[in-house]
């Protein structure tokens, strides 16, 4: 069945059945290497994108629950940076995902996509979190590899270049 | 209704259409290296001749090289660390190099990533090859220029005649995207460390841009044009590892609504395959399956016991002097026994594997750490010769070990057999979760005994656990192939480099007691470390005790009771980081509901020198242990990148207060039913330790294992450290609250 979402500020026709999770609309119609299966219970955060601005676990939210709501990936969380802070053009990499690279902060990586998504959230939300704040905000997300310490150093790094 | 025929019907692909083989572009270009570096393959010659310096490396017309090494990128850097060795030999810049994917046809058999083995074993032979080929480079430079080999040097690739007029030519130049044609001897002189520029220097891990970009292709994101989406369908939790489920009914009628989705079949294996994926996955969910399923598990209270009072294989790993004599003589002897659970190795990504067979050729790719051994895996299941099945490797999660990586590729290959289209088959989380091949059980039994002196003169350890299994689920469901397990003196039994060896003990007894692990056990395999949680858990526990008991400070103890340089270089280290001041045992303890404690430990795996140190905080009331800084010291010899080691030794602590604060395989008589992150709690951001990584760089010492050393002390230092804050000891883990306050309420 036809169903028309805005995904990274685009629209976008997508077949699948209403009651199908948003994450295998993205990922597998819509071939996004963001969001990513991990647990299908949204017990992990691999698969977070931004609806409307608020990190959502798309591996239980259906197709049905989208609406004309603005769904953003990691794929076009840079855009959605700039349109928060009213740049006129968008970054090549959010402030976070620059600070993950300088931090050198990954493992496997694979847990990223819901960290970074989790952490722009986080920063847009609340630029100069303490590192309690962060570690609540962070807490829903996994990461089997125990690289938090250098992703918590990056948010934070993050969050001193936003105050720049 | 029971259904072996539901394939019947199923379209299979006319395979003289096909051409009868798997041509998808798999053209072999005479210098491979120019595959493009995704998902390309060659059905062609069977594994590359390691006596070829070929097999080992390319030059490019561009100036840049190509490192062939049968390891995977397993997330922890070692890619570019052997890119790092290779430049440095060849004096180009890191930038000019690039690796390989892992392809069985492809990559030089270097058997598993595991043990730390990438930059411990293969980083010698990198080097070597890297070194025979500048030398190669330099003859054919010495040629070319006119010029005797003496008067060129290299920088970036570029070969300079250093005489006045002399000119100069680059290594695409020379060789561009030709074979080298000669002969690997490993003869070539080696770069003296004294003047390495690139190997000690922690230059930025390549993969990461592409992994913050969102750009970077994992296992889970490798599609095929026609594929169908691929489910196992399995009881929620494996059984005993010898009773595999057996299917009584199969109803596939429950499934009939679901567009294009079907059952596929062999024997005891069941899967559903569909077109799209959340088809497969609903119905995965909503097939009615009726399994026979064995109560043949003695559930998580009734393990251990099970365990002890077992028929063992029993082996003496190590005796020297007389342990008995020298306990009976000693001023003070401690025995103690210890308790160590099955964990999981649970990937973040559950595995996924995407496999196309058709006819008698397969093609997999998955995510293992053994291309070869998979590949044979692969063969067995499909009943196909090994060499007309080709494997690469993709990177998945981090994966520590042998978590469901095969099962998932035999599960792929055998849905495609089934289904005759090309299947991906991503495993769900209780998939995962439940029928891992788990990090083996362990049960200690240890007396040390120290001298009036306050020196350790006997050591005598007995550890209990089974092997690893070697069947994985998806061969024994569909083959009915036995359970059978194996096991072997690294990893799989007692390590005498961890037992003891750290202090200097004239009298040692070690046994192992070999465990039947098809004998009402899980199934299991390597997990990050093997054995060495348990081990550093009870043995370091005990050493500590005695600490105590001579009046000593844990630190000063150990130090004492050392002479090796390095066990005592990072002893210190850990110790000097962490500030560590002499403490009385106990001296720390208050009565505030919040009490602190710090502990130390020492420890290995197969190879290096590590030591931690950890702070934690206990709640009182309700026996919650709080890792709250964690100190971690490693000698691995020469540190060829030092940032990918603090990026490990991060990890490792951690996984260390993960392992020893929360994690357990739990299960019934039945099955696991520790089966998601729920059930099988891991350690989260609010619960993280602060870390403080340590590398030593002992240039002249070779490399040895970085990635499993610091987790033992680690875990062991956390378990020290409660005794310190609250006077209790556990010998059972995970420290959990329910156990801690169980424990203080005794005391």
């Amino acid at each position: 069945m036809p169903t028309e979402i805005s995904v990274n500020d685009e629209r976008r026709t997508v077949d699948a059945a209403p009651d199908t999770p948003l994450l295998y609309v993205l990922a597998g119609e819509l071939e996004l290497k963001g969001p990513r299966f991990g647990c299908g219970l949204a017990q992990c955060g691999s698969c977070s994108v931004l609806i409307d601005g608020l990190e959502t676990r798309a591996c239980v939210t259906p197709l049905s629950a989208v609406g004309t709501r603005s769904v953003t990936t990691l794929e076009g969380l840079a855009r959605w940076f700039a349109r928060q802070r009213g740049l006129r053009e968008p970054p090549e990499l959010h402030p976070v995902q620059r600070a993950f690279i300088d931090e050198q902060a990954l493992q496997c990586g694979y847990c990223f996509n819901g960290i970074t998504i989790k952490a722009a959230e986080l920063l847009a939300r609340n630029p100069r979190p303490s590192e309690a704040e962060i570690r609540t905000a962070m807490n829903g997300h996994l990461c089997r590899c125990g690289a938090y310490p250098r992703i918590l150093k990056a948010i934070e790094r993050a969050s001193r270049e936003l105050d720049r | 209704m029971s259904d072996d025929t539901a394939l019947a019907s199923f379209p299979r692909r006319d395979l003289l259409k096909a051409g009868g083989a798997l041509l998808i572009g798999f053209a072999v270009p005479a210098a491979r290296a120019q595959e493009p570096l995704g998902i390309a393959l060659m059905l062609g010659p069977d594994q590359p001749d390691q006596k070829r310096l070929d097999t080992w490396l390319a030059i490019h017309a561009d100036n840049t090289a190509t490192v062939f090494h049968g390891y995977a990128e397993l997330g922890q850097g070692a890619a570019t660390a052997l890119l790092q060795i290779a430049a440095e030999e060849l004096d180009l810049g890191i930038e000019q190099m690039n690796v390989a994917a892992l392809g069985s046809h492809r990559s030089p058999n270097q058997g598993a990533t595991a043990a730390s083995a990438s930059v411990a074993l293969g980083g010698q032979r990198v080097r070597t090859a890297a070194a025979e080929a500048r030398q190669t480079l330099l003859r054919l430079a010495s040629s070319r220029l006119g010029a005797p080999v003496e008067s060129l040097t290299v920088e970036r690739g570029v070969v300079s005649d250093t005489r006045a007029g002399g000119a100069r030519v680059s290594y695409g130049e020379l060789l561009g995207d030709k074979p080298f044609d000669v002969p690997f001897t490993g003869q070539a002189p080696v770069k003296p460390v004294s003047r390495y520029t690139l190997v000690g220097t922690s230059v930025p891990r390549k993969d990461i841009p592409a992994k913050v970009r969102g750009t970077y292709t994992y296992m889970q994101h490798v599609r095929l044009p026609g594929m169908l989406h691929g489910r196992v369908v399995r009881p929620r939790g494996q059984g005993a590892y010898r009773d595999a489920a057996r299917v009584l009914r199969i109803d596939t009628s429950s499934i009939a609504d679901i567009p294009g989705a079907r059952v596929v079949r062999r024997a005891n294996f069941v899967g559903v395959v569909a077109p799209r994926e959340w088809d497969a996955v609903r119905a995965a969910r909503q097939l009615r399956v009726e399994w026979d399923e064995r109560t043949a598990l003695p559930g998580t209270q009734g393990m251990y016991a099970r365990m002890r009072a077992s028929q063992t294989i029993d082996r003496v790993v190590l005796a020297t002097g007389d342990v008995d004599a020298a306990l009976a003589s000693a001023a003070r002897v401690v025995a103690r026994s210890y308790h160590g659970p099955y964990q999981a190795h649970v990937p973040f990504a559950p595995n996924c594997a995407l496999a196309d067979v058709r006819g008698d050729e397969a093609r997999v790719i998955c995510s293992t750490q053994n291309i070869y051994e998979a590949r044979a895996k692969v063969a067995t299941v499909l009943r196909l010769p090994v060499e007309r099945v080709a494997l690469e490797y993709c990177e998945g999660s981090g994966t520590f070990g042998r978590s469901c990586h095969d099962d998932a590729a035999e599960a792929a290959a055998l849905m495609s057999q089934l289904a005759g289209a090309p299947v991906r088959v991503q495993l769900m989380r209780q998939d995962e979760h439940g029928w891992d091949n788990f990090g083996p059980a362990h049960v200690a039994e240890v007396r040390i005994g120290v001298d009036a002196a306050g020196k350790l003169t006997a050591y005598e350890y007995h550890g209990w656990q089974h092997g690893w299994s070697t069947v994985e689920t998806s061969e024994q469901l569909a083959l009915g192939t036995p359970a059978a397990d194996t096991t072997g003196p690294i990893a799989m039994e007692l390590s005498p480099l961890n037992l003891g060896s750290m202090y200097e003990i004239a009298n040692r007894k070690l046994v192992n007691h070999r465990v039947p692990g098809i004998d009402g056990y899980l199934k299991a395999a390597n997990l990050r470390s093997p054995l060495d949680v348990s081990i550093a858990f009870a043995s370091e526990q005990t050493v500590d005790e005695l600490a105590a008991l001579v009046g000593a400070d844990p630190y000063e103890f150990r130090h004492r009771n050392m002479t090796d340089e390095r066990w005592l270089g990072v002893l210190d280290a850990a110790a000097n980081a962490a500030g560590w001041q002499p403490r009385e045992p106990g001296a720390a303890r208050g009565r505030a509901r919040i009490a602190t404690g710090r502990g130390i430990a020492v420890g290995t795996h197969t190879s290096s020198y590590a030591a931690a140190v950890a702070d934690i905080e206990v709640d009182r009331d309700t026996g919650a242990i709080v890792a709250k800084h964690l100190y971690g010291a490693l000698d691995a010899g020469l540190a060829v990148n030092p940032g990918f080691l603090e990026n490990q030794i991060i990890g490792m602590l951690v996984q260390a207060a993960s392992r020893m604060l929360k994690e357990e395989v739990t299960f019934d008589d039945r099955r696991v039913t520790s089966t998601d992150w729920a059930s099988y709690p891991i350690l989260r951001f609010a619960e993280c330790p602060a870390v403080t990584p340590i590398v030593i760089q002992r240039t002249n010492q070779p490399s040895s294992g970085g990635g499993e050393e610091v987790l033992g002390p680690a875990a062991a230092a956390i378990a020290n450290a409660l005794f310190d804050a609250t006077g209790v000891r556990l010998r059972e883990y995970p420290l959990t609250p329910a156990r801690v306050l169980a424990a203080l309420r005794a005391a």
